[in-house]
């Protein structure tokens, strides 16, 4: 494939961006709103166009443990899955990171039944959030597209050798069309190569994985867990520095649009940055000082880029896709919070919770959203959280 | 930056025209977007698409709340929803009806400029059925020029294919022929 800029749903970039990944393994079962990415992998797949096994699982939880067991045995895998269908892999999800089985999943952002709804928020993605996985967020199909490709360097690579969920947001981006630019196959082969895991379960070569484990082991298996998602940090910084170089097209942990000079700043995650940059550039005409801070990665959470980007700003505006029930409000800003807590002359934080199933979030609620929270910082109104477009 | 937004029936296809107007102008190197209205589709009921199109990227991640652009393709719709809601002056109005553009009343207080195309005639002698996405194309693409017929005639003859893709073309075109525009 020669590299070509094309007008497609962002679902079959994000398929064909799998299919150029080349990889062995796909198992899914189609759920809304992901639906399209599956499809079109299994028609490549039944079309002779990859080399690959897709697996028609009978359900989710099945799904997952064929993941598990085509990683385990070295092969590059791939799924994708939404909501419910997270909900009922969630017991083999954890499997997947506690035997360190690199593994790229989309996850196409919905909310959690009940009441039973199919679109976007980021409430599926909060279930699993303490499972021990990458997460990055995206925010177009550009960086859907391109972030397969990272992805894989980053899960497969030696020093990793985690499961890596890409977030996207279900409809906003799966059923969008829009341009986005294919990379030649030269250009992904060098950037990816071929598979190859140390230790993958070979007949040749028996290894043991996923063992019962006495309390005597339990602890130390966690720490090697949490050592594990800490130590890929570099590895992603690495691994989209070189995307970046061969296409132009850069990540990084936490972006910035029109922070410099900003007194204060939104937050944003996943798709909802680009709508904040452009309310941002109108409230810039208006001579308001506010930026953008978008976070691409979740987890491992970069608590050094973070705090570096918020520096010196008064507030910062968190926007939250999900709630943390008789918790703390949003689990994004439950995050930011904890890690600015005790610094001296750290941003006050206003939470605001919005978009909740697709509930649609324009540019007039943006700039609602920012200047009230302006207001509610300066008035130190920064407990809670705010319930965005709650009708009485 | 052009925003549209189409009315149609379930199963009329009024998302594959927001998609054939956004990849044509992808394909002459512009930037724009086409999506439903999210949600299950039900054949029949009134449905919603949106598109917009720029030559910057497109950073609007909402619906259109404020087209330019309203393009009606069930007649029928008009009794039941007010397709020229959050239009602003000078808004374009394209409706598949048989009358003319002055016949066409809308509230007071805004000047539209409403375009008519009588497609259920044409689609049903050029496709057969009144199946009228692509033959109000033609009124779309004679009333704004945002893109030509040539433009989309790669996108349409890929997603139809050579032999009802080829209709679907004549279809647009005796549209882009007889729309009438009014002042």
């Amino acid at each position: 494939m020669a590299r070509q800029r094309k007008g497609i749903e962002v679902s079959i970039a994000m398929a064909d961006a799998v299919a150029q990944a080349n990889v062995d393994v796909i198992a899914a079962y189609p759920i809304t709103p992901q639906t399209h990415i599956v499809e079109h992998l299994s028609e490549i797949v039944a079309n002779g166009e990859l080399d690959a096994e897709y697996v028609p699982v009978e359900s989710e939880h099945s799904a997952m443990s064929v993941c598990c067991g085509s990683s385990a045995v070295g092969a590059r895998t791939f799924t994708s899955t939404s909501s419910q269908g997270l909900a009922l892999m969630a017991e083999i999800f954890y499997i997947a990171a506690s035997m360190r089985l690199p593994m790229v999943m989309a996850l196409a952002n919905r909310s959690l039944s009940g009441p039973l709804s199919i679109w976007n928020d980021h409430t599926d993605t909060m279930m699993v959030r303490d499972a021990g996985w990458i997460h990055v967020f995206v925010e177009n199909g550009q960086e859907c597209y391109d972030n397969v490709f990272c992805g894989y360097r980053i899960s497969e690579d030696p020093s990793v050798m985690l499961p890596l969920a890409i977030n996207l947001d279900g409809f906003i981006l799966t059923h969008m069309i829009e341009p986005v630019i294919y990379e030649d196959n030269e250009t992904i082969r060098k950037y990816l190569p071929e598979v190859r895991m140390k230790n993958a379960l070979h007949p040749d070569n028996p290894v043991s994985m996923g063992c019962f484990a006495m309390p005597e082991i339990y602890t130390e298996a966690q720490m090697n867990r949490e050592q594990g998602i800490l130590n890929s940090y570099p590895t992603i910084i690495k691994a989209w520095k070189e995307w970046g170089d061969l296409t132009g097209r850069y990540y990084h942990p936490i972006e910035t649009y029109r922070t410099e000079d900003a007194e204060y700043c939104i937050v944003t995650m996943g798709s909802y940055g680009e709508t904040a940059m452009e309310v941002v550039d109108a409230l810039r005409e208006e001579g308001e000082k506010v930026g953008v801070v978008k976070i691409r990665l979740w987890r491992p959470f970069p608590f050094e880029d973070f705090r570096r980007a918020v520096e010196g700003k008064k507030s910062l505006i968190v926007v939250d896709r999900a709630i943390s029930f008789g918790g703390p409000g949003g689990p994004v800003a439950l995050e930011l919070r904890s890690a600015l807590y005790g610094r001296p002359n750290a941003p006050a934080i206003v939470n605001y919770v919005a978009g909740l199933a697709g509930r649609d979030v324009a540019r007039s609620d943006f700039r609602k959203i920012i200047l009230e929270g302006k207001a509610k910082a300066s008035k130190g109104e920064t407990e809670g959280f705010t319930l965005y477009g709650l009708r009485g | 930056m052009l925003e549209i937004r189409l009315h149609g029936r379930g199963g009329q296809g009024a998302v594959t025209s927001a998609e054939l107007i956004a990849i044509a102008a992808i394909n002459k190197g512009n930037f724009a977007q086409a999506f439903p209205s999210f949600g299950p589709e039900r054949r029949g009921a009134p449905v919603v698409a949106f598109c917009r199109v720029d030559d910057r990227k497109i950073n609007i991640r909402a619906k259109v709340y404020e087209p330019d652009v309203v393009i009606v393709l069930d007649p029928g719709l008009l009794s039941l929803l007010d397709p020229t809601e959050g239009m602003g002056e000078g808004g374009i109005l394209i409706l598949n009806t048989k009358k003319k553009p002055q016949e066409v009343v809308t509230a007071p207080g805004r000047s539209l400029k409403v375009v008519t195309v009588d497609a259920n005639i044409i689609a049903t002698e050029e496709l057969g059925r009144p199946i009228v996405n692509t033959t109000m194309l033609g009124g779309f693409i004679r009333a704004t020029g945002l893109i030509g017929i040539d433009d989309i005639k790669e996108p349409l003859l890929e997603r139809f294919g050579k032999k009802l893709g080829e209709r679907n073309l004549k279809a647009m075109e005796r549209a882009y022929q007889e729309v009438s525009i009014g002042e």
